[in-house]
């Protein structure tokens, strides 16, 4: 298949900002390119503008071009040792000075590290002082999230990780198993509000004390990382933390200096200054 | 064309899989020290290991390996290692990005993946080099790397511990030069002059 034309994928974004105020253009474009040459792969488009043709023809397969120009690739308490670090020293942090716990899982796909934490706040026994809302920007992984239903293949890993966060059970007791899926606890997640939201047209819709986005501004260039870092900031309570990806960091953006590094291992920063 | 002189490059990728610590271990601990080039390796690894790969690496390196972080800026003279569990990508505008995308050949970070996104970039001032490994990751990368006009070097499969991988080069696309580890060493040591 020929290369795509980043002059293509400038269409391509021009089209979806027309027609569905999504905004792609500040995604990276090594990623971009690689989801947008899969979606013609999968839906055998020969080229760019087969898929825009589509698009413009067949509106709702927008929703399809969503999921799949999305990456959805998770686990369950991936980086044990940071879940370790949320479980044993930030959350006792906040409860020092609240009596409640509120948390968003900014672009949370397809729900893993929403049912690691509600698992980590049950074994800590503050599940119910805790209110979580997820979002992402993918209807169709929020319904998958929302269902938690994982394909029991996945859960080797997933106990692999439980096992080095050192939780207090056996990560098998909170999933129950069905034709080759596990599926969650669902009392663990009823409080849990899953909405679509789009962190880079989005508002910002509340304040938290705990907002976790690892591995979703990698998919983004710098300018646009700037750009959803403000909104977060935004989005937390002064002395709030915030959690990105095990490589990502923050130090080069606008608003570092609000922040300080809590931990620089796991990325996890505290809110200083409005 | 003379294609060794250190003035046409940018940079150099290099993939390694199975039997290939030995191999990059004995690359670092020779590499002429003011060699300005980047070098940014693709090695595949546990992925839930986070820690040690590179402080091994270290160990006998001319100079320190890093770990690049999403969007670092890729610099001269520097050498990156792709982390655990993410596939390491360059960009345009010489940055680095990462990713979590689904696994390609079984692998994160995939070979393929960095070579492919690195001669996107550097497309004929790129020198790719693909070592002993067990599995054909890395063949469709050198292949991009090749059609780009770059310059390709594979290990020599008869000095591989195992030769999957150079050999899936091979067969895939053309190969400018096999060399044995010495060689190799040479190469990177003759790049300079």
């Amino acid at each position: 298949m020929q290369d795509i034309e980043i002059a293509e994928l400038r269409k391509l974004t021009e089209f979806i900002q027309e027609n569905f105020n999504y905004d792609f253009s500040n995604y990276a474009m090594s990623s971009f390119k690689r989801r947008i040459q899969r979606i013609l792969e999968l839906y055998k488009f020969p080229n760019v503008d087969s898929l825009v043709k589509r698009l413009r023809e067949e509106p709702r397969f927008f929703h399809e071009f969503i999921s799949e120009v999305t990456v959805n690739v998770t686990e369950m308490f991936r980086d044990p040792s940071f879940w370790r670090e949320v479980r044993d020293h930030i959350i006792p942090n906040i409860l020092l000075n609240n009596d409640t716990l509120s948390i968003w899982h900014a672009g949370c796909s397809s729900g893993e590290e929403v049912y690691s934490m509600a698992i980590l706040l049950k074994e800590m026994g503050i599940l119910e002082k805790s209110k979580i809302i997820a979002t992402d920007i993918d209807k169709s992984i929020l319904l998958k999230a929302t269902s938690g239903v994982t394909p029991t293949k996945n859960m080797e890993l997933n106990e692999k990780n439980y096992i080095r966060f050192q939780g207090t059970g056996n990560l098998n007791d909170y999933f129950k198993e069905e034709n080759g899926k596990s599926i969650l606890d669902k009392s663990l997640i009823a409080n849990v509000s899953f909405r679509e939201h789009d962190l880079v047209k989005g508002a910002v819709f509340n304040k938290f004390d705990l907002i976790l986005c690892r591995n979703v501004m990698i998919y983004f260039n710098q300018q646009l990382q700037n750009k959803v870092l403000i909104k977060l900031h935004e989005s937390l309570f002064k002395y709030g933390y915030l959690i990105i990806g095990s490589k990502e960091s923050l130090i080069w953006c606008d608003i570092a200096n609000k922040f300080i590094v809590v931990n620089n291992e796991e990325k996890i920063y505290k809110k200083i200054k409005d | 064309m003379d294609r060794s002189k250190v003035s046409q490059y940018k940079a150099i990728v290099i993939g390694g899989s199975a039997g290939s610590f030995q191999v990059i271990t004995k690359l670092l601990a020779a590499l002429p020290k003011d060699l300005d080039l980047p070098i940014i390796m693709c090695l595949h690894r546990l992925k839930h290991v986070r820690h040690g790969f590179v402080e091994a690496l270290n160990i006998k390196s001319v100079k320190p390996l890093e770990e690049p972080n999403d969007k670092d800026m890729i610099k001269k003279g520097k050498i990156y290692l792709a982390p655990a569990n993410y596939h390491l990508c360059v960009e345009l505008g010489n940055s680095f990005s990462l990713s979590t995308e689904e696994m390609v050949n079984n692998s994160r970070p995939s070979i393929d993946i960095t070579l492919e996104t690195a001669s996107y970039v550097y497309k004929n001032k790129l020198i790719g080099i693909l070592l002993s490994g067990a599995n054909k990751d890395g063949a469709w990368g050198m292949k991009k790397i090749k059609d780009r006009g770059g310059f390709t070097i594979v290990q020599d499969p008869a000095d591989c511990m195992i030769d999957t991988m150079p050999s899936a080069a091979l067969n895939l696309t053309e190969i400018d030069l096999v060399l044995k580890v010495d060689g190799l060493i040479k190469f990177f040591q003759n790049l300079n002059k």
